[in-house]
């Protein structure tokens, strides 16, 4: 069963993390990735840049709106993603709590399932 | 293997796979090493045998490839070992059934180790018994080959050394990872069907073997019935996209020869075997099979079914069916009161098949308004893209 651990960011959380502590939560992205990849249920993450260099593109009926930034200011923002595939949703709790954003009082992990995948790896 | 050769050999050197890993295995232990052995030979059998005609005695040829690729491994490592080796490598004597067959359900049970998860233990039973590919396997489940790799290599560390183990008391465990293969290619909805192993036919095929292996035990012989009932429907299950529900599908386009198998397997087993949850779901599933249409079901005999199992091995799942077939015997309203006593069930709590169970019972008691919510967020809640359109289509009739 695929699941994607959303990284739900607050950037005001994220600033107000001493070097240091930033630098363990990077540190510990690292150590989350070998774990997943050795256990053979890692598939493939990415990190987003901040939502001030989106734009978003809205159907209006007829010809599309083109727009800077996001669509609406949002506290919190999908900083990026793990893709995994694991054997249930607990395993896949389990795996979130490994994340170290999961330490950081105020950052959280969306556990999401997946219905339909394709590409060029599958 | 690649998908130029042919299918007979391809077939052939997957029936091949387990006795000669078993083989192998007995002689020297070390399941890991010896599966990396095998896989060489069936790769370099799937370039030769095309080529230059299927040896006279092909397992003798795989074992004795697969040998000297183990010799060639066990070289680099340590030369003490190697004598070894030569030693116990002297010819193996090639064809004898009734070791073969022991074999293969000794590697069933290895694969199937209790310190393994289940999409571990899915991973190598299709690669050590059922004689697939790594690339096959990660095809088939939708996972990059780097991920089915690297879980097949862990599963391989953490069932070493473990040896051969001789106890039927992991058969259960076996059962459920070849019903868990065949329930991933029924329900596989994802990514395009083109050149994917077929999930619910390995299933099958390594299900035939274990009962050829134990034609006595019911659960063995109920398994194999429920996949082929279960896989006759499959070509009226859905159209276009979306599911299609028992009582619509077109019945004369099921698989006769599938259904027939499953019957007599049923009826051959049911007089002398205890009846247990494959079996009892085997027998309903040969009901709905057999029956012309849902009006001419038996649903009396179902309900009978389904209440015995939901005593056996209780289940909120079995729950639900037994208030589908209640309704049909005693009327819905009945039907949704049994529902009612899932209400606070955590095992089903926010599953779609409780709304929909609903809907389609409120629907039968005329309360379509009602149905419609449940059908609405049962569509909400299902992880299957055809489901999710047809529950959206009830929920707008």
């Amino acid at each position: 069963m695929k699941y994607l651990l959303i990284m739900q960011v607050n950037p005001e959380i994220l600033d107000a993390l001493s070097e240091d502590e930033r630098k363990l939560v990077m540190d510990g992205h690292g150590e989350f990735m070998k774990t997943v990849q050795d256990s053979g249920e890692f598939i493939l993450t990415q990190a987003l840049a901040d939502p001030a260099n989106s734009t978003v593109v809205t159907g209006t009926g007829g010809t599309p709106a083109v727009t800077d930034g996001p669509f609406i200011e949002a506290k919190e923002h999908m900083g990026g993603f793990y893709l995994i595939d694991c054997e249930n949703k607990e395993r896949a709790i389990e795996i979130a709590k490994l994340i170290p954003d999961t330490r950081v009082k105020g950052l959280s992990i969306e556990i999401r399932p997946v219905m339909f995948s394709y590409g060029a790896d599958l | 293997m690649s998908g130029e050769i042919s299918g007979e050999i391809e077939d052939l050197l997957r029936a091949l796979a387990p006795q000669v890993l078993g083989t192998l295995v007995r002689s020297h232990g070390q399941f890991e090493a010896c599966e990396d052995a095998v896989q060489e030979a069936l790769l370099a059998a799937s370039v030769q045998w095309p080529e230059q005609g299927v040896p006279s005695r092909p397992a003798g040829w795989l074992v004795t490839v697969a040998g000297r690729r183990l010799t060639d491994h066990w070289r680099s490592e340590a030369a003490r070992r190697e004598r070894e080796l030569t030693v116990s490598m002297e010819p193996l004597p090639d064809d004898d059934p009734s070791r073969h067959l022991d074999d293969t359900l000794r590697l069933l049970f290895l694969c199937c180790h209790p310190k393994l998860s289940a999409p571990s233990q899915v991973a190598l039973t299709l690669r050590a018994v059922g004689g697939l590919t790594t690339h096959q396997i990660a095809h088939a489940f939708l996972v990059p080959e780097a991920t089915m790799a690297q879980r097949i290599s862990r599963a391989k560390q953490t069932i070493k050394g473990t040896g051969f183990p001789d106890g039927p008391e992991r058969l259960p465990a076996v059962l459920q990872v070849l019903y868990l293969i065949f329930n991933e290619g029924y329900t596989a909805t994802s990514g395009p069907e083109l050149q994917r192993v077929e999930l619910a036919a390995e299933a099958i095929r390594l299900a035939r073997e274990v009962h050829r292996l134990l034609p006595d035990d019911g659960e063995v012989a109920g398994l194999l019935a429920l996949m082929l009932l279960t896989d006759a429907r499959r070509a009226t299950r859905s159209a276009d996209g979306v599911l299609v529900p028992l009582a619509e599908q077109d019945r004369s386009l099921w698989d006769r020869a599938r259904i027939e198998e499953g019957v007599a397997l049923v009826s051959g087993t049911l007089p002398k075997a205890p009846a247990g949850p494959y079996l009892l779901q085997a027998t309903i599933a040969a009901i709905h099979d057999e029956a012309p249409s849902t009006e001419e079901t038996d649903w009396a005999e179902v309900l009978v079914l389904y209440k015995i199992l939901d005593r056996t091995a209780p289940n909120p799942m079995v729950t639900l069916n037994r208030a589908i077939a209640t309704a049909m015997v005693h009327g819905p309203v009945e039907g949704l009161a049994l529902l009612a006593t899932l209400d606070g069930d955590k095992r089903v709590a926010g599953h779609y098949r409780l709304d929909a169970v609903r809907g389609h019972l409120l629907d039968l008691a005329g309360e379509h308004e009602q149905a419609r919510e449940h059908y609405r967020r049962a569509a909400r809640l299902t992880l299957s893209l055809p489901e999710r359109e047809y529950l959206l289509r009830r929920a707008s009739r």
